[in-house]
């Protein structure tokens, strides 16, 4: 029997939701291997409420002054002292944009591979970690040597509402940071002034990606919108070329949206757009590529150029609307 | 300033990707090469940095023969130099053993800044900004949307989830990890192309870095790829353009009920 650690990550002790679902896959691997489960937590002076009855051996409050909000070099130093201390088989954590900054220098200063973003594992004999290339097209198994291994989970890999539940033990533990270099040092959070649309009360949403090949071709576009009654939203990449203003962006790092309708039209449908619009009541996915990801997420599919679609669907609507 | 960019050659985002016989990899012949997107961000703004500073920007890459060229486009862009990591040594290693030989190769240039992208649209790690600045016992700040320079240190804004934003300060030395979008990339001019070509790149292979196949054993390897299957019943439309509007209109009517 060996240990396994999953990291939880909050924000004044609020816990990430993503947090939980890492725990759910933590809490199967740790079925699977028959190891103890620790959660470990930085910078709070007792367990998080969502913690309370779930099955877990034990809380480890890891404590110092400077665990309080987020540092990268602060985290890392933590982690360093916990990993020496407790001597786990497994460190898993949600793949957060936290996580992206601090775990992979953490793997390198304790010299064990970080296998990021993982969907899931595959366990027969030894364990083989499952994960997303090239932006969600292929999948690829991956192994990794013998000891420590550190894994992050993609945003719903395993789902929170199927957590286990317990009543854990809790258990705190002092670390120094004081010799650590305060060479980044974090400011206040800040949200941008919120712009004029309003995505996630949109019944309908017709979403352009990069596949719209030019900013000319959106005029045709925001027509279609109107007709349809619909907002205009977009991927990331039409946000960055400026063809349309950041308010319009969903996805992970934009508007998280649920509308009756998501007409998707050259958009591939990489997990950080999927994550702000997948529990949409119905999704349409216009795209040229039969193995675009986004097809994982559709109801009714067209494989075409889109150009060629727009256009009569413009004019099916129109008749329609004139009937 | 003197500024050091890593830029990755991968697969056009346009490709239809192939995977080989023994599943390990893919089908590189007829596909187009590019340099990553988050990398020619960085590229930018490294630019930029020194448009308003002064200095030098030097571009690397650890890669294959063919990822010379993301090299040739950045010197064509502005860039003052380069550095082209190839040898066979360095096929498939992991994030923490690129990490380890672009320290060896970058750590003797003292660099003020090194700029990355926070991440490679092929395998989608987003580890080799951190790991190289621990190699290289460097602050960093991944995700980055802006950057201010101020008086022995910076000032960046990063990204964070769900419209948040934090500003970072940060010393320098330092290396970052550029999110797109921060500005917006130049293309290379014609005298740019023409200058490009007077420009150093200098080829380093493992020997010259004194590191040999024991330095480069990876800790995680890709067993296996394979195309996703399919989860959801997405009911694919058939026939003329002409056709499957009128099929999906009429779906959209009658069995979603949205219109
Ligand atoms: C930390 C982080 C945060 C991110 N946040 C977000 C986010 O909030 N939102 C977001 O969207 N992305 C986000 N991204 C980027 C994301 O990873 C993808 O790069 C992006 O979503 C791709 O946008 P796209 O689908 O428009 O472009 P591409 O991936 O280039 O896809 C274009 C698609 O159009 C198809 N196509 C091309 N031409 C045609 C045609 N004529 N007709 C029909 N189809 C055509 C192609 O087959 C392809 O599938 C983020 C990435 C990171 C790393
Ligand atoms: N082989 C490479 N050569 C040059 N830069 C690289 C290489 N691999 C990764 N990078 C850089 O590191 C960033 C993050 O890549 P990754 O951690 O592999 O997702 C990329 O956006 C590049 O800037």
């Amino acid at each position: 029997m060996g240990k396994l650690l999953t990291f939880i990550q909050h924000q004044e002790g609020k816990v990430a939701r993503t947090s939980l679902e890492a725990l759910r896959g933590a809490q199967e691997l740790a079925t699977t291997l028959d190891h103890t489960l620790t959660a470990v937590v930085f910078g709070l002076e007792s367990g998080p409420a969502e913690l309370a009855n779930i099955q877990l051996d034990e809380v480890l409050l890891v404590q110092a002054p400077e665990l309080t909000t987020y540092s990268s070099e602060y985290f890392v130093a933590a982690m360093e002292a916990v990993l020496k201390a407790e001597i786990p088989h497994l460190l898993i954590s949600s793949h957060t944009y936290q996580a992206r900054d601090w775990l992979p220098r953490l793997a390198c200063r304790v010299e064990r591979p970080l296998v990021s973003d993982c969907v899931g594992y595959e366990h027969d004999g030894g364990l083989t970690w499952i994960r997303q290339v090239f932006q969600g097209k292929i999948s690829a198994k991956v192994e990794s040597s013998e000891g420590l291994v550190i894994v992050s989970f993609q945003s719903g890999a395993y789902r929170a509402d199927e957590l286990g539940s317990g009543s854990p033990s809790q258990r705190t533990m002092e670390v120094r940071l004081s010799a650590v270099p305060a060479r980044v040092r974090p400011g206040d959070r800040f949200q941008e002034a919120k712009g004029a649309v309003d995505l996630s009360r949109a019944e309908r949403i017709i979403a352009v990606g990069r596949g719209v090949g030019d900013e000319e071709n959106l005029t045709m576009i925001k027509e279609l919108a109107k007709t349809l009654q619909s907002e205009l939203g977009s991927s990331r990449p039409v946000v960055d070329y400026g063809w349309l203003p950041h308010e319009h962006q969903v996805g992970s790092s934009g508007q998280t949206v649920s509308p009756r309708l998501y007409l998707a039209l050259g958009v591939s449908g990489a997990i950080q757009h999927q994550v702000g619009m997948k529990n949409s009541d119905c999704i349409v996915a216009v795209n040229k590529d039969v193995n675009a990801p986004i097809f994982e997420v559709a109801d009714y599919g067209i494989v075409a150029d889109l150009l060629e679609i727009v256009p009569r669907l413009q004019k099916a609507l129109e008749e329609r609307n004139a009937d | 300033m003197r500024i050091c960019v890593l830029i990755k050659q991968v697969p056009d985002q346009e490709s239809v990707l192939k995977i080989n016989a023994d599943q390990t990899w893919i089908i590189e012949d007829n596909l187009v090469f590019t340099a990553n997107e988050s990398d020619t961000y960085a590229l930018e703004e490294a630019l930029l940095l020194k448009e308003s500073l002064g200095g030098e920007v030097v571009v690397c890459t650890l890669g294959p023969e063919r990822s010379g060229q993301v090299l040739k486009d950045a010197l064509a862009k502005g860039a003052d130099r380069a550095m082209f990591l190839q040898d066979e040594a360095f096929d498939r290693l992991d994030s923490q053993g690129a990490a380890k030989v672009l320290a060896k190769a970058l750590g003797a240039e003292q660099f003020d800044l090194i700029l990355l992208g926070l991440q490679a649209d092929d395998t989608g790690d987003a580890q080799l900004g951190p790991i190289l600045a621990e190699e290289l016992d460097l602050p960093h700040v991944t995700l980055v949307v802006a950057t201010e320079v101020l008086d022995g240190r910076l000032k960046v804004k990063q990204e964070q989830e769900g419209g948040w934003y934090q500003h970072i300060e940060v010393d320098l030395p330092a290396l970052l990890t550029i999110q797109s979008g921060i500005n917006k990339p130049r293309y290379a001019s014609l005298r740019g192309i023409m200058a490009m070509k007077s420009k150093e790149i200098k080829q380093v292979t493992a020997a010259d870095l004194g590191m040999g196949a024991d330095d480069l054993t990876p800790d995680q390897s890709i067993a296996q790829l394979y195309i996703p299957p399919k989860t959801k019943d997405t009911v694919f439309l058939e026939g003329s353009p002409d056709e499957m509007v009128s099929q999906l209109v009429e779906k959209l009517a009658n069995e979603a009920k949205v219109l």
